[in-house]
């Protein structure tokens, strides 16, 4: 730094300049002389293009925040809540820790799919170590228009796909899980949002504050370019056609740059050299600066002249703001400095002192011997102003509810129309993308993507099976976002929790239109209302996750979509175990039916619950009526027998109701085994004894809290009984074997036949 | 015995083949980075899978050129065991420690998913824990497994007998359908002349454990420890 210390930046800015600059950041004029008022001066270009990302939406969570206050974070388990660090942590025993979240990446996958998923999957992975944590999954959870004849949704579901493979394959995190949803709501403005699991000593937990005055602040990583120049504004800004002369803001990834800064970071995390570290992620150099600084309570010094460039001529205000990929920034113990640098060296990493920890409070950056941006930390991480917007219950949702159930008629050939579901994308089975995933490298995925609800991965050298996934239902949520809230987490809950896990925490990602639109910020606030309730209800709080607001396009704003990401565990218990071979076996119950005889049970009460379904959109193209409700205590019930019916091998494959219902489920689980497909035969009267449903709505009505189990026949009365004391109604509706499937008089298919029509989908619509 | 796995900026299947190796079949194991030039006395060498350097220039193109495939190439003209799994397939192809070159998969995509491949010769030291004709399910997981060579090199290779692993279906059966990646004449694996340095495209660390679906991969590295042993 220069030996005179300035006091006041020392450029002058022109202020016309600043302020067209301040409007293109979004930022209002009201907000323009809030920033003038903290300054007690105008704003330097550096210094409004500083606050204008950290005040957008993307980063400020300005509209969000007073209602994410309301999502339950405590929990017994909780060891960093949610908002305190990267990502929230979660004890898992054997003194390791588990640090996940989800993040969304729609904006840059509209414009340039495979960059931006791409992006999206690199951007969440550095959350995950820069806590220390190495990264042992990725989940994806896609959702894009319908398929059939529209070459630009062709295009942006198979660039993402690619962008997700092609980054998170080279970089060795295996992509287990997730959900692919089409549906018109998301044609202009495509949802991808992926979540990371990583696990971490609970010693070797890194911290995102700088500490210590005098401490080095160094850059690591890639070099700095003119890339995702203001993506944090950028997501904050509703599509339009001229999105696409946005593609600059869309950064480009580098896998390999990212597999070698995960290897020396978590060494450099490991010697104890590193006091405090930050990703940068959306708005780069500006927001690891002034948060690190924000959580060590202290002042910071940057010189930009110092960050490594790939490109000339870049301004301070360019450096500050750019979201190249794969950089970090570590504040050292002095006199470390070498080491640390030494070690990236290793990995062939730029490894750059670009500034001091200083006393203070502000953030200062250097351009050089110019002091081009000064301001209060404070003010430009908590000082963005926060949003009570208005809310209203949007015009016409009424009628959006209500479903004339006399003009939907019951299908002739229920047969048909089961294969119709099966044969739906959103439904049918997903292996043409998983199987571009790599999704077994790291040597822990236990059940293979497409066999299980959730999906389960071992923990070497503990008796731990992590479980984890991924759910959400934009259909619910517009059609009752309250009880779609609740929906989400509770099928995330039961997905988790059919494997034999028991739920422990959320981290989400709360997909909406935009925040100005008083219908959106109710669907938000009911959403979060639902959430927090069903939370509570489990007991698993939410840790963490993100907010993608304004994914609207000139034909409206998107399906409110809050995606749930769900983790549980699976103790090392002596049933849970088979030996084989002297050594340890786990076995968490899959959803494919397995053996010839073996008893059909359905958990669970069925009603005449039509509203919101697959089956209503995709058989009678229409998207309305209440979504099924849900019974917060049962579902707890559920959970807990679940879990226990696991830990005792009562069962051999549990499987839950969600989209098509209990006529797709059944026959998921007898073709979910690609090398083990298997007929059933089920009769329904018991279901329906009490009760005059109608047919479709027996078949495919999505009634919450429903899971399809398998038993041997003498594990009749123990099953039984365990169900009746759960306080879980269970009932016996078939037996598995041979080469159909058959529910009463109605469905009579070959297994062959709904393999085929499930298998084929992403085929037939190539 | 020991193993000395390769380590490459990149690498991604690293520290997989350690797991099985040491914690496992309960052998020594140390890294090699990629700069060193020590073997550092490893009785057999693991060229692991992965992306080394990106496989941004082509795959394996870079990994060559490091000071440790030197010292490996030397090591497997002195006879010693080497090992190359997928990346290391293609890093071997590379560096001419076999013959041949890998084109991308034939669907143009990346495939990760269990196969089924044939056991063409159980008189090597990879193999000889298997019986002949064994049919194994590993899983694979590449770009560009669809390997090549040219006629005179086929024969070549047919006539020495180096091929020992094709893609086949359940049956051992080597059909078009059973081929995931339009590998010629099915190969999945193959050693060089002498027989003791092995590409294979599976991954058997990925399946030498039941509690991963498949413990079949086992015997590749069981049967290296055998033929170190006898020697």
């Amino acid at each position: 730094m220069s030996p005179a210390r300035p006091t006041a930046p020392t450029v002058k800015d022109d202020e016309r300049l600043v302020r067209r600059v301040a409007k293109s950041h979004n930022l209002t004029d009201e907000q323009y002389a809030q920033i003038v008022r903290i300054l007690r001066r105008p704003p330097t270009l550096t210094e409004v293009g500083m606050f204008g990302v950290l005040w957008a939406e993307h980063c400020s969570y300005a509209s969000s925040k007073i209602y994410l206050r309301t999502f339950p974070t405590k929990g017994k388990r909780i060891l960093v809540a949610a908002g305190k660090e990267n990502a929230g942590l979660v004890d898992i025993g054997d003194g390791l820790a588990v640090a996940f979240k989800a993040e969304s990446h729609n904006h840059p996958s509209a414009v340039e799919p495979h960059a931006g998923a791409a992006t999206g999957v690199g951007g969440i992975i550095r959350d995950i170590f820069t806590m220390g944590a190495r990264p042992i999954a990725l989940f994806d959870s896609l959702r894009f228009g319908p398929l059939n004849g529209h070459a630009r949704t062709r295009f942006l579901f198979e660039g993402v796909v690619k962008g997700i493979a092609d980054y998170g394959n080279s970089v060795g995190v295996p992509t287990v899980g997730g959900e692919i949803y089409f549906d018109e709501a998301y044609r202009e403005n495509p949802l991808v949002n992926v979540m990371c699991i990583g696990v971490v000593p609970h010693t070797a937990v890194a911290k995102g504050a700088a500490r210590g005055r005098g401490n080095p602040v160094i850059y690591v990583g890639s070099s700095t370019g003119r890339d995702g120049l203001g993506g944090a504004s950028f997501a904050s800004r509703e599509l339009s056609d001229e999105s696409e002369a946005d593609r600059p803001a869309v950064q480009l990834g580098d896998p390999f740059a990212e597999k070698c800064l995960i290897e020396a970071t978590l060494e450099a995390l490991a010697t104890g050299d590193v006091v405090g570290i930050q990703d940068m992620g959306a708005a780069g150099l500006t927001c690891s600066t002034s948060e690190t600084a924000s959580r060590g309570g202290c002042g910071m010094e940057i010189d930009v002249a110092k960050v490594p460039r790939r490109e000339t001529g870049m301004t301070p205000y360019e450096v500050m703001l750019s979201e190249s990929q794969e950089r970090m920034l570590l504040i050292a113990k002095q006199g470390q400095e070498a080491a640390v640098k030494k070690l990236f060296a290793k990995w062939g990493l730029n490894a750059v002192t670009i500034g001091r920890v200083t006393g203070g409070d502000r953030v200062r950056v250097f351009d050089g011997t110019e002091l081009v941006a000064d301001a209060p930390v404070a003010a430009l991480t908590h000082g963005a102003p926060v949003y009570r917007r208005p809310v209203k219950r949007p015009a016409g949702f009424a009628r959006l509810q209500r479903l004339p159930l006399r003009a939907v008629p019951v299908p002739r050939d229920l047969n048909h129309t089961l294969l119709q579901l099966l044969g739906s994308p959103t439904i049918a089975d997903k292996a043409a993308v998983y199987e571009q995933y790599d999704h077994m490298v790291q040597t822990n995925t236990v059940v293979l993507p497409g066999r299980s609800d959730a999906a389960v991965l071992r923990l070497k050298g503990t008796g731990t099976l992590l479980a984890a996934t991924t759910d959400a239902n934009g259909t619910y949520c517009l059609l009752d976002p309250y009880e779609g809230g609740k929906l989400a987490v509770a099928e995330a809950a039961r997905n988790v929790a059919c494997v034999g896990a028991e739920p422990l925490a959320v981290t989400d990602c709360l997909n909406f239109g935009s925040p100005l639109d008083p219908g959106v910020m109710w669907q938000f606030r009911e959403c979060v209302r639902g959430i927090s309730e069903a939370c509570r209800a489990f007991g698993t709080p939410v840790t963490g996750g993100n907010v993608s607001l304004y994914n609207e396009s000139p034909r409206g704003a998107v399906d409110p979509t809050p995606v749930i990401g769900m983790i549980g565990l699976i103790q090392h218990t002596a049933h849970s175990i088979q030996h084989t071979e002297g050594r340890a076996c786990y076995a968490p119950v899959t959803m494919g039916f397995k053996d010839e005889g073996d008893l059909v049970w359905l958990l669970g009460e069925t009603r005449e619950e039509l509203g919101a379904s697959e089956y209503l959109k995709l058989i009678h193209h229409r998207k309305q009526g209440r979504p099924p409700r849900v019974d917060l205590a049962a579902e707890r019930r559920l959970q807990q027998l679940l879990v226990e019916g696991a830990r005792a091998g009562l069962w051999k494959s549990a499987h839950d109701c969600a989209e098509g219902g209990l006529a797709v489920a059944v026959a998921e689980c007898c073709i979910a085994e690609p090398d083990h497909i298997i007929g059933a035969v089920l009769d329904l009267s018991l279901v329906t004894c009490h009760l005059s449903l109608r047919l479709d709505a027996l078949l495919f009505g999505e009634s919450a809290g429903r899971v399809v189990i398998s038993c041997e026949p003498h594990r009749t009365k123990r099953v039984a009984a365990l169900t009746a004391r759960a306080g879980v109604p269970a009932r016996l509706v078939g037996t598995v074997g041979g080469g159909r499937v058959k529910i009463g008089e109605w469905i009579d298919a070959g297994i062959g036949e709904l393999s085929a029509a499930w298998r084929g989908a992403f085929r037939r619509t190539a | 015995m020991k193993f000395g796995v390769v380590v490459f900026p990149g690498s991604n299947c690293d520290q997989d083949c350690v797991h099985v190796l040491r914690d496992v079949l309960e052998q020594e194991v140390v890294l090699l980075w990629h700069q060193e030039s020590s073997l550092r006395g490893c009785d057999c060498v693991v060229l692991p899978g992965g992306f080394s350097y990106g496989d941004y220039l082509r795959t394996g193109a870079i990994a060559k050129l490091s000071p440790v495939m030197k010292s490996v190439a030397a090591f497997a003209k002195d006879g010693g065991l080497v090992i190359g799994i997928c990346n290391g397939f293609q890093i071997l192809l590379e560096a001419g420690l076999l013959p041949g070159a890998m084109l991308r998969n034939t669907s143009l995509r990346f495939i990760c998913r269990y196969v089924t491949v044939r056991v063409e010769r159980t008189d090597t030291p990879f193999t000889n824990r298997f019986q002949p004709g064994q049919v194994l399910r590993l899983p694979i997981a590449h770009n560009e497994g669809n390997y090549t060579v040219d006629a005179a090199g086929l024969k070549r290779i047919a006539e020495r007998g180096q091929v020992l692993f094709r893609y086949c279906d359940a049956d051992g059966q080597v059909t078009d359908a059973a081929n995931p990646n339009g590998s010629l004449e099915a190969i999945a694996g193959l050693c060089n002349e002498a027989g003791n340095v092995l590409g294979m495209m599976p991954h058997p660390e990925r399946a030498s454990e039941p509690s991963l679906g498949s413990a079949d991969g086992r015997g590749v590295f069981e049967s290296i420890l055998q033929s170190v042993a006898c020697r």
